[in-house]
């Protein structure tokens, strides 16, 4: 019974292999993937549990890394071959703010994901700004002009208002940073001596690792954080705190982490990198279809201790479209986490140069830069090129659909319409230095911060 | 005829024999901790069973009452303290862990033959078509289990402890030896002793890296930090110890050694050393005991695998669990501990002979 059994098992997998076609030639085939504990590192887990790796004959280790900072310089020091990253890292990397190295993407790993939570102590005293719904539930999406009086009463007892982000070139510390700005708050300015954020802040934002985030706020050090799943749901399911705003309330469908590889990498295993985003797309194509109907299994993975670790159910409210705010007040958000829909895990230009915007905004980038040169910067981080080869040959194996990916995109998607945004000003891609200047706070053309003050 | 049975003798004769050997079992029982075994067996050879059994509880009733008196206090009280991821978990939670963690190693080695196998099909289906460059034998890429995690934590502890072994006892002899060498080493002594391997990992690990930087060398970069943190740490005990040891050997001896010109080497393996063996082996249990602490701390803020990586990825996790494993973890680096304070003095009993242990 049991030989028998393991003949079966044998021949199946024997299918299996031969079934998905290996005509890459792997310069590499043994990797070491790092990741974040965060729901958003999904296409990882289910590219390794459903084998799609090593379909393309690729035999992949995925290490949990203890914070951002660590994870990067694995991925510059070559200890880890490619990792899960904030959109922003390959992009400081390549432009040497931070540690410099030339970092690429040719794969987005997802839309959303992330939100802004507050203490229990905050909200209450925030609670009293915010209009209601008929049925008594506060009304959705809660602008940072109700946590105004709340900062404006701590710092006028002599009270620093702390928040925390996880990493200086975050999407959570931009997007915080938009929130707050958005309600009329400061949330300080970086320069190139002074590299804390916090010149001229209402709000100081210091840095966090994501799963250390509830416990940071329980001790008390900070007063609510911007960071992704599960970390918001876990403050609620521990009763310490009280997600207000996700990022999809602020921006649609705005992008997320990215799959980030040296350029030497790419540029020395060339058919181990289309393997990968082959194998990455896959587990994005996974994860989305059929209406979210996977969700469920890869929150099981997920909940395992290797990955995310945190229980089942608290996983579970974003990935399967629900978001809990206030205890008990759970709302549908069937958006909240976009792994393949919308074109969501192609390399956009126009998504790098949002993040581009927002470091010259905050002064990461202290000069004006003309228009061109973000393009340029763009152009040399994502590689839309690599992710449409892979996307080609998959359609070639019958693995994807030819209609779900953007052929004849060039890379600028259709400017963000003023009501996809909180504060209703559009942004669009092919005018960087246009956009910059109509965000009413941060820094414009010409200016820069010289010694804690706005010169020009 | 005389009035004495010769059975009788025979079994008096035997009865002594096995109290000699019981006696002398009962020197190893010590080592291992089971010295309770020793008036038990006596009761069953035929001595005064109420002496023995005041005995055995003073060695078995008293630690067992002991440990029942623990566990219920912390059965009753854990469950009133609340903390953000519920109760804190009693005993009975902390075993189911012990048991899930079981299954979870069970379920990775269910993973682990599933991946050798299918190995061995595409290996096979390369060989049959003669495409023989593509055999390929992997190591399996899964999570480590909990079990390789004490493993890697042992091996480490003891790498590092062989390598601060090294370093300490010639230092030590020298510094017991000579007063200059002695002058020389001590403020060193002074200073480094008292550092935390939490301010030593930074810098083993900037230095490990800027040295090797092979990729494929012997060994892992971690192992390399965590087993030189322990070694910073744990080779103060040794050091001052054998210091110890040596510099207080008989003055007769060293008189002996001068009548009968010794030279240097003989006069440290065939004088020096064996008087010092017990200091020796008394420092070797203290380093051990302290890079066994000095490990865990190092793996938990380093994230280098072992036992400290699984607490630290555990209290990341936060889920409901999190809190028993943690705390099977704990009982875990206790055992280990204890067994591996209790090798150190076996080996110590075997190699010395003195009674200053």
């Amino acid at each position: 019974m049991k030989k028998t059994l393991a003949i079966l098992l044998a021949t199946s997998s024997l299918l299996a292999t031969t079934a998905a076609a290996q005509s890459l030639d792997l310069e590499k085939e043994d990797l070491t993937l790092g990741f974040i504990k965060l729901t958003d590192m999904a296409p990882l887990a289910v590219a390794y549990e459903l084998r799609y790796f090593e379909d393309e004959g690729l035999f992949v280790t995925l290490e949990a890394q203890a914070n951002w900072k660590v994870l990067l310089d694995g991925v510059i020091s070559g200890e880890l071959d490619g990792a899960h990253m904030l959109a922003g890292q390959p992009l400081a990397a390549t432009i040497g703010y931070g540690t410099e190295a030339h970092i690429i993407t040719p794969f987005s790993m997802g839309l959303n994901g992330n939100a802004i939570t507050v203490s229990n102590e905050i909200w209450d005293e925030m609670k009293p700004n915010v209009p209601l719904m008929e049925d008594g539930r506060p009304q959705h999406p809660i602008s940072a002009s109700a946590l105004a009086p709340v900062v404006e009463n701590h710092l006028d007892r002599g009270e620093p208002f702390n928040m925390g982000m996880v990493f200086p070139v975050s999407n959570h510390n931009y997007e915080i940073r938009y929130w707050l700005a958005a309600g009329g708050l400061e949330p300080g300015f970086y320069s190139e001596q002074d590299i804390s954020g916090q010149i001229g802040a209402d709000v100081l934002l210091s840095v966090t690792p994501p799963p250390q985030m509830p416990s940071t706020m329980e001790a008390g050090t900070i007063f609510g954080y911007a960071v992704g799943e599960p970390w918001n749901q876990q403050a609620v399911f521990k009763g310490i705190g009280v997600p207000v705003i996700t990022d999809y309330d602020m921006w649609k469908n705005n992008p997320e982490k990215v799959f980030g590889i040296t350029a030497e990498f790419a540029e020395d295993y060339p058919n181990t990198t289309i393997a990968l985003t082959k194998a990455l797309i896959r587990a994005t194509i996974w994860l989305d279809e059929n209406d979210n109907a996977n969700r469920e299994e890869a929150v099981q993975m997920l909940a395992r201790p290797e990955y995310v670790g945190a229980d089942a159910e608290v996983i579970a409210n974003s990935m399967t479209g629900f978001f809990e705010f206030e205890k008990g007040d759970v709302r549908p958000a069937p958006d909240f986490n976009v792994f393949f829909r919308y074109n969501a895990t192609y390399p956009f230009y126009s998504d790098a140069i949002w993040y581009l915007t927002q470091m010259r905004r905050w002064g990461q980038i202290a000069e004006t830069m003309s228009d061109e040169w973000y393009f340029e910067t763009a152009a040399d981080v994502y590689r839309p090129d690599i992710y449409l080869e892979a996307a080609r040959l998959l359609v070639g194996e019958g693995l994807a659909n030819e209609a779900d990916f953007p052929w004849d995109s060039d890379g600028f998607k259709a400017a963000t319409p003023a009501e996809d945004i909180i504060d209703a000003i559009p942004y669009d891609g092919r005018a960087p230095n246009a956009y910059i200047d109509s965000l009413p706070i941060g820094l414009k053309s010409g200016q820069t911060v010289i010694d804690g003050e706005i010169q020009g | 005829m005389t009035a004495i049975d010769p059975t009788i003798l025979d079994a008096e004769a035997r009865r002594a024999r096995r109290f000699v050997r019981i006696n002398k079992a009962d020197a190893w029982f010590c080592v291992f901790g089971l010295s309770w075994l020793t008036p038990i067996l006596r009761a069953a050879a035929g001595d005064n069973p109420r002496a023995q059994a005041g005995e055995v509880w003073r060695l078995l009733g008293v630690p067992i009452l002991s440990i029942a008196v623990f566990v219920t206090m912390w059965a009753t009280l854990a469950p009133t303290v609340q903390t953000s991821l519920g109760a804190v978990p009693g005993p009975v939670q902390v075993w189911e862990q012990v048991g899930e963690l079981r299954q979870d190693s069970i379920r990775e080695g269910e993973r682990e033959a599933a991946f050798y196998e299918r190995q061995d099909a595409r290996n096979a289906d390369a060989i049959a078509n003669g495409n023989t460059n593509a055999v390929r034998d992997r190591i399996y890429t899964g999570k480590p289990t909990y079990y390789d995690q004490i493993w890697t934590s042992i091996k480490t502890v003891f790498f590092g402890f062989l390598i601060a072994s090294i370093i300490a006892i010639p230092l030590g002899i020298a510094a017991g030896l000579s007063v200059t060498a002695n002058a020389a080493l001590n403020p060193l002594i002074q200073i480094f002793k008292p550092v935390s391997p939490l301010a030593w990992l930074p810098i083993v690990t900037m230095i490990v890296s800027a040295v090797y930087t092979t990729n494929d060398g012997w060994f892992e970069k971690s192992f390399l930090v965590s087993a030189i943190t322990v070694t910073l740490c744990s080779l103060w005990p040794t050091l001052i110890n054998t210091a110890l040891g040596v510099s207080s050997i008989d003055k007769d001896l060293v008189s002996v050694s001068r009548v009968l010109k010794m030279n240097t080497y003989t006069k440290i393996t065939k004088l020096v050393l064996p008087s010092a063996l017990p200091l020796i082996f008394t420092g070797l249990r203290l380093s051990l005991g302290v890079g066994w602490m000095v490990l865990i701390a190092a793996e938990m803020l380093a994230q280098n695998p072992g036992l400290g990586k699984f607490v630290w990825d555990e209290f990341q996790n936060g889920s409901s669990q999190s809190l028993a494993r943690i705390m099977v973890a704990v009982f875990t680096i206790g055992i280990i501990g204890f067994l591996l304070d209790r090798v150190m003095y076996a080996l110590q009993s075997m190699f010395t002979f003195s009674n200053s242990r």
